[in-house]
């Protein structure tokens, strides 16, 4: 092979390689992500049922109820709109009512939704970032809430 | 007293380090002997000053000094001492400051060891590494300052968050951090050979030890974060595609594929431009991955404060340098001379393919980790890419890289030929197809995890093929002793890193596909059966420590056999003075590599939610990562790439045997 040639070969095959991985990631993106929504958003009827979704906002006082098992029922709410969640499995160590929570998995045709993974803090100072967020559009984002993701 | 004594000091090494980051290049420039000379003795006064300012730090919260608002913050008079001293790095200030500490340490070793650099690339090389260091002096001077006090000293601490009260995170960030920061110096050496338009062969050679230091650090550091989420946050995973992982793993990628394009560079004086690119992208990602974990747009724990003025200086030092270095290899790289030719099939070309994917694996996981906050700051949409993004991208990028791996060291330079290579290979084929087999039978006719058990075999024997070929054990066995001692060091350090790839992988593949979970209430009395074990709810005890009260739930396990029942105890810590509960998991080890996994949820009535898990060979993901690292640092023994960088003409008269290999 002349210089030329090796050269060529050698960018075909980076070529090839960039595109296999573009492709990948477009196909990915299309497929393999979960949107990030409030309550409020489910209550205005943003999403369809069977999508996979992220669903934030705080865990609404006394509305934790336990069921048979580990399940567990409770609502989350951002103030403007509540969404009931169900979910079979071992809580993280920080949920608590009136606390920020991040619930993943898909709205049933009841409305209700399922979760399979249930998020809260890592520290007791922090909420997560989306849930304050979704507290700020809805109106709901307090002296209190701020303080608590705010250090001091 | 000596708090303030900390703070002077830091001011004066960043005084160091200006100057340091001026006259040097400027005696480079014009040939000035006695300035450029000046770097070494400045950089090794810089890490003095650094020293003394994190050793007064280190006072401060050792002696529990809660009029300084960093120790309030995050310390607490009942901590235990190793706390108090890993809570020095905790935290967000305080972890900046190990990070100047550990980029002065490099600077001085660098100035230290490169005594025989040419000495117009020493000095560049050292002003470069200022340059680094001034802005990160006035990051933390200006923006996080580990020295500030208060007026009215409060009386108790606020505690370090208990996640962080934990052996394994108290090396984890001087470990991951040795590693960030090692990368610096293929950085400083990238851009001072950009600045001087000269690089050759020796120039790699020099760089090589430290890309390799760094990565052995990089290595163990994001380990031993993946051990630490897997044992204390109690989910029984051990890697989540979480951002601020994803930012350790994308200059360990980087870093990787420097590793073996300086290769090329230093045998065969080709990839110049490449590896200098290279250099440049795996300080860039570590840069990338400070930003990311420090200035809080992540939400995670090591997100400790969100203050938008530190994000803003991060992202400007960012652009400052990745913008900066890549405008002057822009400008620079066509003034390198291009190096050897070799053919499509052969070591380089070889090599090429290992750059090529990983670089690619790193791309996808830098779109996957950065597309969500670059959507949300453009259409404020927000989306979560988790693991199924990454299993659809980076999986099927690496499995062409790993198949290809243990051919890669059978090749020739130049020209290989790959037929032989196959014929070498055979055995250790057949044997994998073997492995496959055997495992499609066993283990309930699933093919993707038969197919990694392949993957894994052909990894490990490939790479023992290697070696084992290389001292003629199937052609001269009686030649074989004296070879396997007369071979260079670099060439265990290989075999170990890519043998340590098939373990981690093996480890991977039956954690993923064979592991049994369970979650429910368990009431004392109440039996479960996993596995093969009998697991035995006993009862629960309350306990405490130095600053937190437990439940212990405790377990007997039986294993089936005549053995006597082992204690598994499990608890739910809740440290007092963040009334912050934990998870402290109950793990037993069976069979060497295997794990039986035990964490406790909250209570319900009279019972508890527990989650146990049977973890097969999960043990093996920590030790192939173990086995790489050892790889690592015997390639650092090696006479040639000893971090004392031998002078040019010696190291190209030991590189030629070895080179004709």
């Amino acid at each position: 092979m002349t210089r030329k040639q090796k050269r060529l070969t050698l960018i075909g095959f980076a070529g090839l390689v960039l595109a296999a991985a573009v492709g990948l990631v477009l196909f990915a993106l299309n497929d393999r992500i979960t949107f990030f929504t409030s309550p409020t958003d489910l209550a205005v009827g943003k999403v369809k049922p069977g999508t996979r979704l992220r669903l934030g906002g705080l865990v609404e006082a006394g509305s934790i109820e336990r069921a048979e098992g580990t399940t567990v029922r409770f609502r989350v709410t951002d103030g403007a709109n509540t969404v009931p969640v169900t979910y079979t499995g071992i809580l993280p160590d920080l949920f608590r009512e009136g606390q920020g929570t991040v619930a993943e998995g898909m709205v049933g045709t009841d409305g209700v939704f399922k979760a399979d993974t249930v998020l809260a803090k890592h520290d007791e100072k922090y909420m997560p970032k989306e849930v304050a967020d979704a507290l700020k559009a809805s109106g709901h984002w307090g002296e209190d809430a701020a303080k608590a993701t705010l250090k001091k | 007293m000596i708090v303030e004594i900390g703070h002077y000091a830091l001011v004066l090494a960043l005084a160091l380090a200006l100057v340091q980051s001026v006259v040097p290049i400027w005696g480079a420039v014009k040939g000035d002997e006695r300035a450029m000379a000046l770097a070494g003795p400045i950089s090794v006064g810089q890490f003095v000053f650094v020293a003394v300012a994190f050793s007064a730090l280190t006072y401060a919260h050792v002696v529990s000094d809660f009029s300084v608002v960093n120790v309030f913050e995050n310390s607490h008079s009942t901590k235990p001492m190793i706390y108090k001293i890993s809570g020095v790095w905790g935290n967000h200030e305080g972890s900046m400051l190990l990070w100047v500490a550990i980029l002065a340490l490099f600077g001085a070793l660098v100035a230290f060891f490169g005594r025989n650099l040419p000495q117009t690339l020493r000095a560049n090389v050292l002003g470069v590494q200022a340059w680094v260091a001034v802005a990160f002096y006035l990051f933390v001077l200006l923006t996080s300052n580990p020295f500030a006090r208060f007026g009215q000293p409060p009386m108790e601490g606020r505690d370090l968050n208990p996640l962080l009260q934990d052996v394994g995170l108290a090396i984890h960030p001087p470990l991951l951090y040795l590693g960030y920061v090692g990368f610096s110096i293929a950085f400083s050496f990238a851009a001072a050979a950009l600045i001087e338009g000269r690089i050759d062969a020796a120039w790699a050679r020099w760089v090589r030890p430290w890309t390799l230091t760094a990565w052995v650090f990089l290595t163990l550091g994001i380990a031993m974060g993946s051990y630490w989420a897997y044992y204390e946050l109690g989910w029984g995973g051990w890697w989540f595609w979480d951002p601020v992982e994803n930012a350790s793993l994308m200059p360990w990628l980087a870093g990787t594929a420097l590793l073996h394009s300086a290769i090329v560079m230093e045998k065969r004086d080709g990839l110049k431009i490449w590896t200098i690119l290279l250099a440049i992208l795996a300080f860039s990602l570590s840069l990338l991955g400070t930003f990311l974990v420090r200035s809080g747009v992540l939400t995670s724990v090591h997100a400790f404060a969100t203050d938008p003025a530190r994000g803003v200086f991060i992202l400007g030092i960012l652009v400052l340098f990745v913008g900066g270095s890549l405008t002057l290899f822009a400008a620079r790289a066509a003034t390198l001379t291009k190096g050897g030719l070799f053919a499509p099939v052969s070591r380089e070309g070889a090599l090429v393919f290992n750059n090529l994917f990983l670089t690619a694996g790193t791309a996808t996981v830098f779109v996957g980790t950065l597309y969500p906050l670059m959507l949300e700051a453009t259409t404020g949409g927000k989306i979560s890419v988790g693991a199924p993004f990454f299993d659809m991208t980076f999986g099927p990028l690496m499995v062409p890289l790993l198949i290809a791996l243990p051919m890669g060291p059978f090749l020739a330079w130049k020209r290989g030929d790959i037929l032989a290579v196959v014929q070498r290979l055979a055995a250790v084929m057949v044997l994998s197809v073997v492995a496959v087999l055997v495992t499609w039978m066993l283990k309930g006719h699933d093919i993707l995890p038969a197919l990694g058990v392949g993957l894994a075999t052909w990894l490990m024997l490939g790479s023992l093929a290697e070696i084992l070929w290389r001292i003629k054990l199937f052609t001269e066995p009686s030649v074989s002793l004296r070879r396997a001692v007369g071979l260079p060091r670099s060439a265990w350090g290989t075999f170990l890193g890519h043998f340590g790839v098939g373990v981690m992988l093996l480890g991977i593949v039956a954690e993923g596909a064979w592991k049994i979970e369970h979650v429910l209430v368990m009431k004392p009395g109440d039996h479960i059966r996993v596995e093969r074990f009998d697991v035995a709810f006993e009862r629960a005890v309350p306990n405490s420590g130095p600053n937190w009260d437990e439940v212990i739930a405790r377990f007997e396990v039986t294993d089936g056999t005549s053995n006597p029942p082992i204690v598994m105890e499990p608890s739910k810590r809740t440290y007092r003075t963040r009334s912050m509960p934990t998870t402290e998991t109950a793990i037993e080890t069976y069979g060497l590599f295997s794990q039986l996994y035990l964490a406790i949820g909250e209570a319900q009535g009279e019972g508890v939610a527990m989650r146990i898990y049977w973890k097969p060979l999960v043990l093996l993901i920590w030790i192939g990562t173990l086995i790489m690292s050892i790889g690592g640092v015997v390639s650092l023994t090696d006479r040639r790439l000893r971090v004392g960088a031998p002078t040019p003409h010696r190291v190209a008269a030991a590189a030629l045997p070895a080179a004709a290999e």
